[in-house]
This record gives C-alpha cells, structure tokens and sequence, in this order.
C-alpha cells in the first residue's frame, strides 16, 4: 500500500518538475509562429534561425569566456586563502574566514547593484569584464568554502613531508598541495562554471553592448512569446545535460584511489 | 625556514582573496550605504529615502508582498520535498537513487531565465494548460494562470522542491539506518518512528533548506518578474526599477540596505541550525 | 525444558550469495549464548533474522512457541543492542532508556521510574538528564543495553556490542555484561568474531563458518574438543596433523602412533593439539623457526625433523631458553590428542 501512494506521489513530482521543460522543447519545433497549442510541426527553423541570430552565438561565447575566467579565477584566489587559512596560524583567522565567505549571504542583485553604484562612480564602464568582476566575487566564497572544508591534518602532513624532502613553498603548492586537492579544485571550479553560465542579474547590471546569453535571452523575451526562445533553451539544455555527463564521467572514473 | 618568513607566505597567500572582497564586495556596499543617505533630487545627506520606505503605502507593500510570496514558497516547497525525499532515500532501491535524484534535478539545468519563462508557457491564457482545459471542452473560457501571484509561486516552488529534495535526501542518508531499526525494535511503529526520531534528527537540516530557500527566493528578480511581472510589486522588481526607469541609485541602494536587514533578521532567527565547518 | 527461541533450518540469500545454509539452533531461558565466528560467516545475519530485520528465505523462527518468522521487529519479544549503540541525539539518556515503554503507551511518571532503575542496574544512575554526546563510548554501551533491557524482552540480541572499546574497558564491559546477565536471567544472544570474549561470556558457544554452524557447546567442550578443523583452529591456535584411523582405536601420524578414539578406520583425517599441551622433552625433534615473547609464556614454532612438511606450535613457559635455529626435543600428552571431523 505504501508501495503504491508513494510511487504515485513520486509520479506526481516528477510529472510536476518535467512539465515546463517537456513544453519548452516541445514548442522548440513548433512549425509556426508562436510556442503555444496547436502544435505544428515539427520544424527546426527556430533553430536555424537561433544559429543565425549573431547576438545570440556572441551571447553564448561571452557567456563562455566569463563563465571560464572567472571560474578560473575564483578558484585560483579560493585554493590560495583556503590554503593559507588551513596551514599557517594567522591572527583573527576565524573573522577573515568569516568575511569571505560573507558574500554567500548577499543576494546577487545586491552585489550587483553594489558594483554599480561603485563602478559608476569610480568611471569604470559597464563591460563583460564587470560582470566578470561581480561573477568571481559571488563564486570566491563558494571556492574558498569547498576546498577549506577538504584540508584536513593528512594532507598538512605530505606537505611536512614534502618540506622536509627540500621542496620550497611555492613547489609544495604547486606539485604536492594542488594534485592532492584535484577533486575539490575541480569541484570548486565546475561549480562556479555553473553558477557563473547561467547568471542573470549582475551581467544585466555591469554589461552594456556585449552581453552573456542569459542576458540576451532575456531581451527576446520581451517580444513576447517565441519560439526562438524555446530553440536557445532547449540547446543550452542539451549543452548542460553534455556537460553534466562529462562531470560524472571525470568525477566519478577518478574515484579509486 | 624562520617563523617570520612562514607567516609572510601565509598571509602572501590570503591577501588576494582578502583584497577582492574588500575592494569588490565591502567598498561596493559601503559605497550603496553612502548613496542611499545622499538622494537623487540634492540636498546633502537625508534620510529620506528610507522614511519613505516606511511611508510610501507602495513600497511597503512590496516588502509585505515579498514576505508573503517566499513564506508561502519556503512552506510549500518544505511540504513537497519532504515526502518525495523520503521516498527517494528509503523506497527507492539503492542502486537507482542516484539516477532517480539526477533525474529529478535533470531539467534545472536549463538556464534559470529559461526555466522560468516556460512555465509561462504553461501558464498562459493561451498556454499548455489552458489549451487543454478548453480544447477538450471542460471549461469555455480559459482561467487566469499567469500574470498572478499563483503563477510566481508556482514558478519558484517549480525550483525549491528540487532544491529542497536534494538537501533533505542528503540529511536523511546520513542518518545511521540503526535510528530506524532501533525505534521499530523498541515498539514504535513507522509513524511514530517519524514523529520522534526522523523529524527531529532532520529539522536542523530542513532548517537550513528553509533558509536558503528564503534568501534565494526574497531576492529573486526573474522569476516574479517574468510570471507577474505587471500585476504584483516585490521587492527586486522595486529596486530594478528605481535603477532603469528613474535612474534613482539613492533609492535603489536604500531600497537593498532594507532587504539586507531583513534577510540578516532572518538569519539571526535561525542562526543556531546554521554554521560552517571544516574536515 | 523446551526451548525459548527454536530456529529451525533457517537459510538466507541475499540475490544469488547464500549467506547462510540450514541453520538450526535453539535457545534455552536465562543462557548466554555467543553466535562466534569470522566475517562473511553469516552471524549477523542470524541475529538480524532472530530480530524480525530480515526475513529468512526459508526455515522458522519460533519465540516462546509462537512463529515469529516474519514478524515485524516491534512486535517480537526481542530487543537489540546495535554495533553503533544507535542512542536518539536528540533525546535525554533518560528519554532513550524510557523510548520503548512509552512506545508501548506507558505514562511518563512510570517510564522515568523504570528507567532510573535500568540505569541503576548498568552503573549510570546519575546521567539520566545527560545527553548522549556527552557520555563515553563504554557509557553510551551500557544505556543501550539499558533501553533494550527496559522492556523486558524474551531475548536480548548483542550485534558485536564490545568492538568499538579498548581492550581493557572491553575486559570490563565483558565482565559487566555477564553479572546483568545473570541477575535479569533474560536469554542473551551475542555475535563476536573474537574467541576470547566468546568462551569469556557464554555458556554456550556456536561456532559458524561460511553460513553454517560447524560446532556449538559449552566453551570448554569447543575449546577442548572442536568438531571440526575450523573449529579446532579459530577457537584458539591448535598444532594440524594429517592421519590415518587404523583399527583398535589407534592414529597413525608422521611423529609416531597414538591411542584415540575415532570411527574411520583406514581413512584419512586430523588431529589436533593444543599449544599448551606440547612440552619440551619428548620423543619428537624439532628445529626452532619463530620465537614470540608474551609475558606469560613463549609462543614457539617448530619444524620437525622426521616430517618437515609439519609445523608444531607450543606455549612454552616464558622462562624457557630457546630461540630460533635451536633443535629441542618436543612431547605431548596423547589424551589431548583431538580427533578433528573435517
């Protein structure tokens, strides 16, 4: 009996969570003009028509390159303090600790508008490199938060034991600390990919002419319903659902140690 | 290698991080306080903007309007994921629950604009559902889904459960399965095992859930903005508009400061379920 | 006296692994028995059957004459105490030592009077407000052992409930466990893998290996006469010789003839013997290969020279001047001699 509510409100759930995207990718091929019953079709002339849209493909590299530099960046600067927290005894520890993971508090139309107001007044234009600037800021205290939390004692002590083996800090760093820490490193780095790809708010804000593709989308949306809409969502789903796939296989292939 | 030199790599290390935020995260809000006390039209330092908050019926109304939408949202998502976590944890056999969770946060990798925008889709007068609902003759007009608050609820409830089922699965699969047995060996039946054993080991980690939940959705700008966007005012949607049509930074940023404090209050609130901790 | 727990010819699969094979076992009131052998041998799914956790693929579980087999859990007359204690977080020592009364619908006044008591009995009177993170592990054992006694189950069921202690405390717990034993008189039921804390416990021991039982009775009828070679060498060491029966109640090994009752005469079989029953100064010449110091005694193996395809282990007293390399002259007592059924 509990068999069969239970697989029944799981059915429910599941129908509930696949219904909007199930009609996205549905109307992505719908034959005329607007994402709604009837359904006409199928056709790929939103798609085509997605493919040719010049804004839209430059969206899509933007959105790349920031989401890559940044993530980059942000794991870069996380690896770095996390690092430095964990092994050297640094006065108010705890407080500095505190103030960078800060940011994960903050809603990020408020970062946003924060780097507006200071930007703006500094003279600093609004550009794709502003939103960059906002993306690592939400993503450092995400970074700094994994790769701390996986720094125990028994990696402290392969460092000892690299020091003692004549390494310097820097090569510690770079050949012992680093490889050890590849899961979380790249953990931290998918995860800020993810969140930087698919950010709205700061790189509406801080970008002006050149824009991310969740910006651009945006703007079609404004016209109103259309099927072109459906065509970019359901190919940055295809894209994400590739990269996931990536991601088990790298994460979880390297997993016998 | 001296003590001195092992501390200057230390703090080599942690300027970076330390620097970025400082110049990018606390001068940023330091600079939205300063604005906020310095309004648009002149006149030097006033607190204006903020007693108009309080005093213009519209504003606070957006605040009531915010704090309703994300209570609702935040309790009805909890509602939702509870049970379908549970099932996913302890029905599910073991070798599918992986793919079952992959499965059920699968279409949450489409863009969040996106994901948003097709439950308009859904939703609309000439939408999916009222397609149906006319098409196969039940109703003669079609009803009013979009453009009201239910739709914004259903829009952010559409990504809380997802949310709320991951976390809650995870704090349900790390209870020893001894809790289980243990209660069910001393008598208690599967309801009673719930009541007062599970639910108080898992309420720190609903609380949690809880919290995000509220601090993502309260400052949430697409999701109302798309689904009720000319029909209802939250919070964000204040605080956008400020900025695009009247270019009113000073209102903007007291507007943000407002929103902070309410989301510092919530955290206070249910600060003891939260801390973050290393390895 | 007919048996409290009567498990007739129980066999579990778990997929297509058979976990354990025509087990049949019973129980009387007020012993202690160990279920005792190495991992994989199926003892814990015995007692995981005998608590209602799982169902036997085929064979009865019968408690206090009823069938329990595919009874839940809570409705069995059993109560486990589980390998990691499983004490409620969340709830007072008191509050987890009350839990199954107030399961059973037992007013608070009373479930707190029942529960001091318990407390009283296991040496924690006074934490009954604490909370179980604020307790040792030897003290989280004992109120496990407490809620589980509180309800006054037919049988308790141990799952390796010392493992987690140090050697020393786990000394102490065996000797506490044995007096709350004998002064409830509740039927105990525990799984260990360690023989010494087996024979320390149990009035009646049941040696399993590989999903059967291979040998059960009174510790000194296990240690001293073991069913079996697997029996014979993982209830304590024992020297292996390979023999032959031969009429007349007599074996044939490689180190002489010796009079032992067997039933297989002109067949192949072992014979077993105790470390501590080889002496030096016998018939047998055997070259030292190990010498261990333990305190009480020396641990020596040795290579006979008439069979060198052998070894002999003896406990020699720790005064003993040997090391390895020396040749010495080795005997035994040929009653101790023990007739192994393969």
């Amino acid at each position: 009996m509990v068999r069969v509510l239970s697989s029944l409100y799981a059915l429910l759930i599941y129908g509930f969570i696949f219904l909007p995207v199930t009609v996205l990718m549905l109307f992505s091929f719908q034959g005329t003009l607007f994402p709604i019953p009837p359904f006409n079709g199928p056709s790929l002339r939103w798609y085509s028509a997605v493919l040719t849209d010049a804004r839209l493909t430059s969206g899509l590299v933007n959105s790349i390159l920031v989401a890559l530099s940044t993530s980059a960046m942000a794991t870069l600067l996380g690896f770095l303090s996390a690092w430095g927290f964990a092994r050297f005894h640094l006065p108010a520890s705890a407080v500095l600790r505190g103030f960078i993971t800060l940011p994960l508090t903050v809603s990020y139309l408020i970062i946003g508008m924060g780097l507006l107001i200071f930007f703006n007044w500094a003279h600093v234009p609004k550009s794709l490199m502003a939103a960059g600037i906002g993306h690592v800021v939400i993503n450092l205290p995400l970074c700094f938060a994994i790769i701390y939390s996986q720094m125990g004692e028994h990696q402290a002590n392969i460092e000892r034991a690299a020091r003692d083996l004549g390494a310097k800090d820097w090569q510690v760093l770079t050949l012992v600390t680093a490889p050890m820490l590849w899961p979380a490193l790249f953990a931290a780095f998918f995860l800020s990919m993810t969140f930087s790809w698919d950010e709205f708010v700061i790189a509406f804000l801080l970008t002006r002419f050149d824009t991310t593709l969740p910006v651009e989308i945006w703007n079609l949306l404004r016209a109103g319903l259309n099927p072109k809409t459906n065509a970019v969502g359901s190919l940055v789903f295809g894209v994400s659902i590739v990269l996931a796939v990536v991601f088990e296989l790298v994460a979880f292939r390297k997993r016998p140690q | 290698m001296s003590a001195a030199s092992h501390t200057r790599t230390g703090w080599a290390s942690v300027t970076p991080a330390l620097l970025w935020t400082l110049v990018f995260f606390a001068v940023p809000f330091l600079a939205m306080a300063i604005a906020s006390v310095y309004p648009k039209g002149g006149g030097g330092f006033s607190l204006s903007n903020y007693i108009q908050f309080f005093t213009n019926p519209a504003y606070w109304r957006a605040l009531t309007n915010s704090l309703e939408v994300t209570l609702l949202v935040t309790v009805i998502s909890i509602l939702l994921a509870y049970p379908f976590a549970w099932i996913l944890a302890f029905i599910v056999p073991e070798r599918w629950q992986r793919l079952a969770l992959m499965l059920a946060v699968l279409p949450f990798w489409t863009s969040y604009v996106v994901r948003s925008y097709s439950w308009l889709l859904v939703l609309a007068e000439k939408g999916v559902i009222n397609g149906a609902l006319t098409g196969s003759g039940l109703l003669s007009d079609p009803v009013q889904l979009a453009n009201t608050r239910t739709a914004t609820v259903i829009g952010f409830v559409h990504f809380f459960v997802m949310l709320l089922t991951l976390t809650i699965y995870a704090n349900l699969k790390q209870l020893s399965p001894n809790y289980r047995k243990a209660a069910a060996d001393l008598g208690a039946s599967p309801l009673q095992t719930f009541i007062h054993v599970i639910l108080p080991l898992t309420l720190p980690g609903i609380m949690v859930g809880a919290f995000l939940t509220f601090v993502l959705a309260i400052g949430d700008y697409i999701t109302p903005q798309i689904l009720d966007g000319n029909n209802e005012l939250l919070m964000p949607q204040l605080i956008m508009m400020q900025i695009g049509r009247r270019g009113d930074f000073a209102s903007a940023s007291a507007l943000s400061i407002i929103l902070m404090a309410v989301v510092t209050i919530a955290y206070l609130a249910s600060a003891r379920w939260l801390k973050i901790e290393r390895a | 006296m007919t048996a409290l727990v009567s498990i007739q010819t129980v066999s579990h699969a778990f997929g297509p692994t058979r976990v354990l094979s025509g087990v049949s076992l019973d129980i009387d009131p007020g012993s202690y028995t160990v279920l005792l052998g190495p991992s994989g041998s199926g003892k814990t799914t015995l007692l995981s059957i005998l608590g209602g956790f799982l169902q036997p693929t085929e064979g009865r579980v019968l408690i206090k004459g009823e069938d329990c087999t595919v009874m839940a859990p809570a409705k069995r007359p059993t109560a486990t105490v589980f390998q990691d204690y499983a004490l409620f977080p969340h709830m007072t020592i008191g509050s987890n030592v009350g839990f199954g009364l107030r399961m059973k619908g037992i007013a608070k006044a009373e479930r707190d009077a029942r529960a001091r008591d318990m407390l009283s009995l296991v040496g924690l009177a006074d934490a009954f407000g604490k909370k179980p993170h604020q307790l040792s592990g030897g003290q989280r054992q004992r109120v496990a052992l407490a809620r589980a006694l509180v309800v006054a189950p037919a049988v308790l069921l141990l799952d390796e409930p010392l493992g987690a202690l140090d050697l020393k405390l786990r000394r102490q717990m065996q000797d506490e466990l044995k007096a709350i034993q004998k002064r409830v008189g509740t039927a105990f039921v525990h799984v260990t893998h360690d023989q010494e804390e087996a024979m320390a416990l149990a009035d009646h021991v049941v040696v399993m290996n590989h999903g059967r039982i291979e040998d059960e009775g009174p510790p000194e009828q296990v240690y001293g006469r073991p069913a079996t070679r697997f029996s014979a060498t993982f209830m304590g060491e024992s020297t292996v010789l390979p023999a032959r029966g031969l009429a007349g109640g007599k074996v044939e090994t490689a180190l002489g003839t010796f009079a032992a009752d067997h039933d297989s005469v002109g067949s192949d079989l072992h014979v077993a013997i105790r470390p501590e029953h080889i002496h030096i100064g016998g018939p047998v010449t055997a070259k030292v290969t190990d010498v261990i110091y333990q305190g009480s005694f020396k641990r020596v193996t040795a290579v006979p020279v008439a069979d060198p395809s052998l070894l002999l282990l003896a406990r020699l007293q720790a005064n003993t001047a040997v090391a390895p390399g020396d040749e010495i002259a080795l005997g035994f007592d040929a009653a101790h001699l023990i007739v192994l059924k393969d």
